[in-house]
């Protein structure tokens, strides 16, 4: 038998994602395969093709696979369940969409946000926002499960698998009426190797300026707490923690965070973390390697300046 | 047209919680309990719906022991207009939850059914898109806006790019993101009505749902402690460490 997992992409191109689920599909026995659903999704399947160690590469393209709504890919995947073991995704926001419809269409529990494959039934995954690992042994016949993307490396692309292509089209009662993509140049927040986050200590949206800077002289991508979003500072999808993003960078700078238990979750895994606040009670001191007490405002020119 | 909103009880968002000595489970006992945070904003969008005009009745639903029952009048503290306890001492998986939450949809034919997106407890994010699966409703998931015309929901989703709207024919499955709302405060005279609300109690086996046993937990750890950091006394020092003492810049 055989392991599936759903790609990661957004039609143009293959997410990094993806190759780190391979990576967890390549602990656990069988062929992996990779199911590309989408449409004009030919350039993402040919890349899938390439990830060490996937066997086969399903396309399933078509203009009702657009959006990847989770109502028809959820029955595209349920088409071909009955050749895999396992199931698995990403935990982005397509992947917690469309998994928990097909785990439950296959009457077996899912198992969310794995960080640790143990054996063949049994996975670690994060519970009470990251403050407990729970060791959790699964008695289903098919395991579906999504995957924790920043607690594996991706595969490399040494791969050559095959591409098979499907044409089932299954249409869905939803309907794509709109998207707002937030535009940046900067490195993607889930794959970065460094992250510059700002907190509500930044003040206002326009002081995130000079957190830019910082991130361009390191080429690292630029994220935020909970309380800076609902401040209206940035947009959400900047969003690190329990709720949002789950990174786990070589560098993570937090400034002007205060460190609540809901950030922590989404960062604390991260190599190496400074923290750079003015009250030295803030939690975030507590898991940063290197802190430092000072005004953001005074001490980021003067970082900027230095690198 | 009705809304139906599951709600659970979970230990406080501001509590960091432990894991047992014997490491077979998180110590939940004499800590502070609420509502999950994402539940009382689908209460709160729910009762929103109502002040709206577009929702004519709101009923929360809560699957636990008798003490879910403080949630339950939470919720109607916040504007629900009555509860149902399912009454289980189980400890349930999001699918088995999805299955009875599917048994009182049918006897409840809400039109929407509103959702948190997770729970803050078992992080897994899973009920309500179960529950829309095997109900064969269409979902809308971590919405941030949810509009209701013409019998069809237009809802906002946060989505890891940015946003994306959806619009869906009702009776539909929403879940809710953080963004959605802020919800309001209990009010004293509130809490004193809440308690007169109509709040029924249905035994799970009386249900007629079959749940299986799909996993076991083996054990629980604590995460992987930080080594303590130090404290650097200025942005030269902190630049000389990240460069020689850490290597990553």
């Amino acid at each position: 038998m055989a392991i599936l997992v759903l790609a990661e992409h957004d039609n143009a191109s293959l997410k990094l994602e993806t190759a780190k689920t391979v990576a967890a599909a390549n602990a656990l026995p069988g062929d992996v395969h990779v199911l590309v659903v989408g449409h004009q999704a030919q350039a993402a399947a040919e890349a899938a093709k390439s990830l060490s160690g996937v066997t086969k590469v399903i396309l399933l393209d078509d203009a009702a696979y657009d959006a990847q709504l989770a109502e028809n890919v959820s029955k595209a995947v349920l088409d071909i369940a009955s050749d895999y073991d396992y199931i698995l995704a990403t935990a982005t926001t397509t992947g917690k969409d469309v998994l928990p419809r097909v785990s439950a269409l296959l009457d077996v529990a899912q198992i969310s946000e794995v960080v640790e494959v143990v054996s063949e039934d049994t996975f670690v995954r994060p519970v009470y926002a990251g403050n407990a690992m729970a060791t959790v042994q699964s008695h289903d016949a098919k395991k579906v499960m999504t995957v924790r993307a920043s607690a594996f490396d991706a595969v490399a692309n040494d791969g050559n698998a095959e591409l098979v292509t499907l044409s089932s089209v299954i249409e869905a009662s939803t309907k794509f009426v709109s998207q707002e993509l937030t535009e940046s140049e900067r490195p993607e927040l889930s794959s970065a190797g460094v992250i510059v986050s700002g907190g509500r200590g930044m003040g206002s949206g326009e002081n995130f300026a000079i957190l830019e800077q910082l991130a361009d002289k390191l080429g690292a991508a630029v994220g935020a707490s909970r309380a800076a979003v609902d401040a209206g500072f940035v947009p959400n999808d900047m969003q690190v923690g329990q709720t949002g993003k789950i990174v786990a960078p070589e560098l993570y700078i937090a400034v002007g965070i205060s460190g609540a238990i809901q950030h922590l979750a989404g960062m604390k895994d991260s190599k190496v973390i400074v923290a750079i606040n003015k009250d030295p009670e803030a939690p975030i001191f507590q898991v940063a390697d290197y802190g430092l007490e000072a005004d953001l405002f005074k001490v980021l020119p003067e970082l900027i300046e230095k690198l | 047209m009705k809304v139906l909103v599951p709600v659970k009880r979970v230990v406080d968002a501001n509590v960091k919680v432990r894991v047992s000595a014997d490491n077979t489970k998180v110590e939940t006992a004499n800590l502070k309990m609420a509502i999950n945070p994402f539940c009382e904003i689908a209460v709160e969008e729910a009762v929103r719906l109502k002040e709206a005009g577009i929702a004519t009745e709101v009923v929360v639903v809560s699957i636990g022991p008798k003490v879910v029952q403080e949630q339950i009048r939470t919720s109607m503290a916040l504007g629900a207009d009555r509860g149902i306890q399912i009454e289980t001492d189980a400890e349930l998986v999001p699918l088995s939850l999805a299955k009875i939450l599917k048994a009182v949809q049918e006897k409840e034919n809400a039109e929407i059914v509103m959702f948190g997106k997770q729970s803050i407890d078992g992080d897994n994010n899973q009920t309500g898109q179960m529950f829309a699966a095997l109900t064969g409703m269409p979902q809308a998931t971590f919405a941030s806006e949810v509009k209701i015309e013409n019998n069809q929901a237009i809802v906002t989703r946060e989505v890891d790019g940015g946003l994306q709207t959806l619009s869906m024919p009702l009776p539909a499955v929403v879940t809710t993101d953080l963004r959605l709302n802020e919800p309001r405060y209990a009010k004293l005279p509130d809490i004193m009505k809440a308690k007169r609300k109509p709040l029924e109690v249905i035994a799970v086996d009386d249900l007629g749902v079959a749940l299986k046993e799909h996993q076991t937990v083996l054990k629980v750890n604590a995460p992987a402690a930080r080594e303590a950091g130090v404290m650097v006394s200025s942005v030269e020092e902190l630049v000389e460490k990240l460069q020689n003492e850490a290597k990553v810049i």
